[in-house]
């Protein structure tokens, strides 16, 4: 009897257990309005790279939060589901199915990583799954395949390349030497190559002195800064970003490698607040497009203080461009579903009807206005600019701000963003918007 | 086959099949899972002689970066697996030649050597390999017939079931044969296997490239499956996840390792959902649970439970 018992308890234990998923499906319905809105966010819970995917989802949770509290979206409440995409492809893919497949997910709010992107598209293609890119820059994604399921609420590796280019090229046009020290995967080596190709068209002539491209994770960069050192480029280019460029940041300006070469990191808007006045004055920094939490055009408004204040109130930080770039998201997924209920006569949207209007939706977001091109391209400005040390704060402003329209930096649909840099001339620096400075 | 084995294995292949009916989402994660019960049936055989690899990620790589490469001149995944599991042959057979001589740690730490040295490859070679963005695959065709998703997805589970078992099978044959039961000799003397005329470096290089090129079908099913391939799968914690594999599943026998697998999937996955910020606490307990209470793994508590008490009564 007892055999009987163990073995029969064992055997229901397990088919339990392994049965669970069994027991939760639930298919989505399209049309009808549904009791909750889901999201699934896949963002990096883990690794180096969550130093903005912690920051992106703190910041889907609180505006989920506002959206809930204003009645949801089209009256109905949203919840968020949250995905790790750290251990890779082969996992997020089975989750994305889970999402999709189990908990009945509405939309998808894909990834940092663009190699995640590139992996999730296709799914999301094969799944009918609408699917926001919310945060992962490779132009590989529309320049290559056409999705009718996936758009990307922001820009792209181009012009967050481009810009900084041309502002160096304004504000320093005598350069003449370049360094480039990049993280060693493909970020690193993609941001080169564009901007490589982009100032070879409009800055014929500049020599590029070194080439260091540190391993991906690394921690001391004393070789690469005695070789800078030695090497005085006028300027040194870097797209690191997260605990490499603050390390970085931290062993240049130890060494002073900062008062001989002029600096241009486009994500270091990121690490302001880590580093504090490490990062010395002067120097060109960008934060991956239209948003910062002193916007020169938005720093006033209602929308964009309360979210600061709301952010900083629970997190203790001061919100960062994924926070931004989550805000757009979401910003975006409400306006596409708010205009596609309201062509639809107040009926809530199916998911075609959702992606046929997010292509070409304008929408407002917390920095400003963008609109999502009809490949599914978000178009919006580069804002770059100037560190500077001012007393209110403990870390860097940016100041000399220049907004760079996506006319200027973006490539056309149908063409390919690294072909299209080489045909970019000197009189595209000349057509840069006026500076706007810092004001208290 | 021996009756134990077989009559647990055509359960639960039935059961995952059931499972994979009712909950879609799971064709996917079984299918990965079996192919990574493929690599560990590889460590199970060299576990027999006592030796860790902690870069057996490697061929798992090769395999799905050889089906990513071959991908656009051959669409037939009937040839592209065979392709997966002849390059990790290859591989193994080369890099076995050099590690067969060592034991112990130093066998572990030069296959993990080895495994990174592949994905700093991967990753530094950005014109061919798209560096860590990654390679996309194209759907392949099955014996000429270009499926739709969920065919596909099914045809992917049953192949990989089917490969399993019988691979499974094989493995055990090749366990009782001689050469595998010269396996346990290197782990409990290896100078004894010496005296009796038997190449101890011999055995191990054959369990080695066998384990090769199990993880190259393997890393060509992972990549038929994601058809997105990235370096990730090369990286040192993809080994270490082969071997964690390996212990929870139990190195008694070859059902251990897709037991293992398919739990660690299942276990990742509901851990993942429970606890999306400490998914990996849930795992690291789970080892360690095992490692304290049940050290012949998942399959030690089968045997413990079901086989022991069956035979006594």
């Amino acid at each position: 009897m007892p055999k009987l018992t163990r073995r029969a308890a064992l055997q229901t234990a397990v088919a339990s257990t392994v049965a669970l998923p069994t027991l939760l499906p639930r298919e989505a319905i399209g049309q009808q309005r549904p009791s909750e809105l889901k999201i699934g966010i896949s963002t990096f819970l883990s690794g180096p790279a969550s130093v903005f995917g912690v920051p992106g989802r703190n910041a889907a949770d609180l505006l989920i939060d506002q959206f809930n509290r204003a009645g949801g979206i089209g009256g109905v409440p949203i919840r968020s589901i949250v995905i790790d995409e750290a251990p890779g492809v082969d996992f997020l893919l089975g989750e994305c199915r889970r999402l999709v497949q189990n908990e009945g997910v509405d939309v998808m709010l894909a990834s940092i990583s663009s190699g995640s992107c590139l992996a999730v598209a296709p799914l999301a293609e094969q799944l009918r799954m609408p699917t926001i890119l919310w945060d992962c820059g490779t132009q590989r994604i529309f320049e290559e395949a056409s999705y009718r399921y996936c758009v990307r609420t922001q820009a792209n590796a181009v012009p967050e390349i481009v810009a900084p280019l041309l502002y160096v090229a304004k504000v320093k046009p005598d350069f003449r030497t370049l360094a480039v020290l990049n993280q060693d995967y493909a970020w690193g080596r993609d941001s080169w190559a564009i901007w490589k190709a982009a100032m070879d068209a409009v800055k014929p002539g500049v020599r590029v002195v070194a080439e260091l491209f540190p391993r991906f994770g690394a921690t001391d960069f004393s070789t690469e800064i005695t070789r800078l050192l030695a090497l005085r480029p006028d300027v040194i280019f870097s797209t690191s970003w997260g605990g490499e460029l603050d390390t970085f940041i931290r062993q240049a300006a130890e060494r002073r490698l900062f008062e001989r070469s002029t600096f241009v990191l486009p994500l270091a808007e990121s690490s302001l607040e880590r580093v504090g006045k490490t990062l010395p004055e002067g120097v060109i920094v960008g934060g991956r497009g239209d948003h910062w939490f002193l916007h020169p055009t938005a720093k006033d408004t209602q929308i964009l203080k309360d979210f600061t204040a709301a952010y900083r109130q629970r997190f203790n930080l001061y919100p960062i461009y994924p926070t931004f770039h989550m805000a757009q998201a979401l910003y975006g997924l409400k306006a596409g579903y708010e205009k596609a209920m309201a062509a639809n006569g107040g009926a809530w949207p199916s998911r075609e009807q959702l992606m046929d209007t997010m292509r070409g939706l304008q929408f407002a977001h917390l920095t400003g206005t963008m609109t999502i091109r009809e490949d599914g391209q978000g178009l919006e400005p580069m804002l770059i600019g100037m560190t500077k040390h001012v007393n209110e704060y403990p870390f860097p402003v940016i100041d000399r701000m220049v907004m760079f329209p996506p006319e200027l930096t973006m490539n056309p649909v149908g063409t390919k963003g690294l072909d299209w840099v080489r045909l970019l001339t000197p009189a595209s620096v000349q057509r840069a918007p006026a500076e706007i400075p810092y004001r208290a | 086959m021996d009756r134990r084995l077989a009559l647990p294995a055509f359960a639960g292949a039935a059961l995952v099949i059931a499972l994979a009916a009712s909950a879609p989402w799971l064709k996917f994660v079984f299918t990965i899972a079996l192919a990574k019960g493929l690599a560990v049936t590889g460590i199970l055989l060299l576990l027999r002689a006592g030796q860790v690899s902690f870069g057996h990620a490697l061929y798992i790589a090769v395999g799905a970066y050889t089906v990513a490469f071959t991908r656009p001149h051959v669409g037939e995944m009937l040839l592209l697996l065979p392709l997966a599991a002849a390059a990790g042959t290859i591989v193994g057979l080369a890099v076995g030649l050099f590690v067969a001589r060592y034991r112990d740690i130093f066998f572990g730490m030069l296959n993990l050597a080895f495994s990174m040295v592949f994905y700093s490859l991967l990753e530094k070679l950005y014109e061919y390999t798209k560096g860590t963005d990654g390679i996309r695959v194209a759907r392949p065709t099955i014996a000429g017939m270009a499926l739709e998703r969920v065919d596909y997805e099914w045809t992917m589970l049953i192949g990989g079931i089917a490969l399993a078992l019988a691979l499974g099978w094989l493995a055990s044959r090749f366990l009782a044969s001689p050469l595998g039961q010269a396996l346990p000799a290197i782990k409990t003397r290896e100078t004894r296997l010496e005296f009796a005329g038997i190449s101890a470096k011999r055995v191990l290089l054959v369990a080695y490239v066998i384990s090769a090129a199990l993880a190259g079908l393997g890393g060509g099913i992972i990549a038929c499956t994601t058809l997105h391939v990235t370096p990730l799968l090369s990286y040192w914690t993809h080994s270490g996840e082969l071997v964690f594999i390996a212990i929870l599943g139990g190195g008694g026998s070859v059902l251990g390792p897709y037991l293992g697998a398919i739990v660690y999937e299942l276990v990742r996955v509901y851990a993942a959902a429970a606890f999306p910020d400490g998914w990996q606490m849930i795992l690291g307990a789970v080892l360690l649970l095992i490692i304290l209470f049940a050290a012949r793994g998942l399959w030690g508590i089968y045997e413990d439970l079901v086989l022991r008490k069956g035979r006594r009564a």
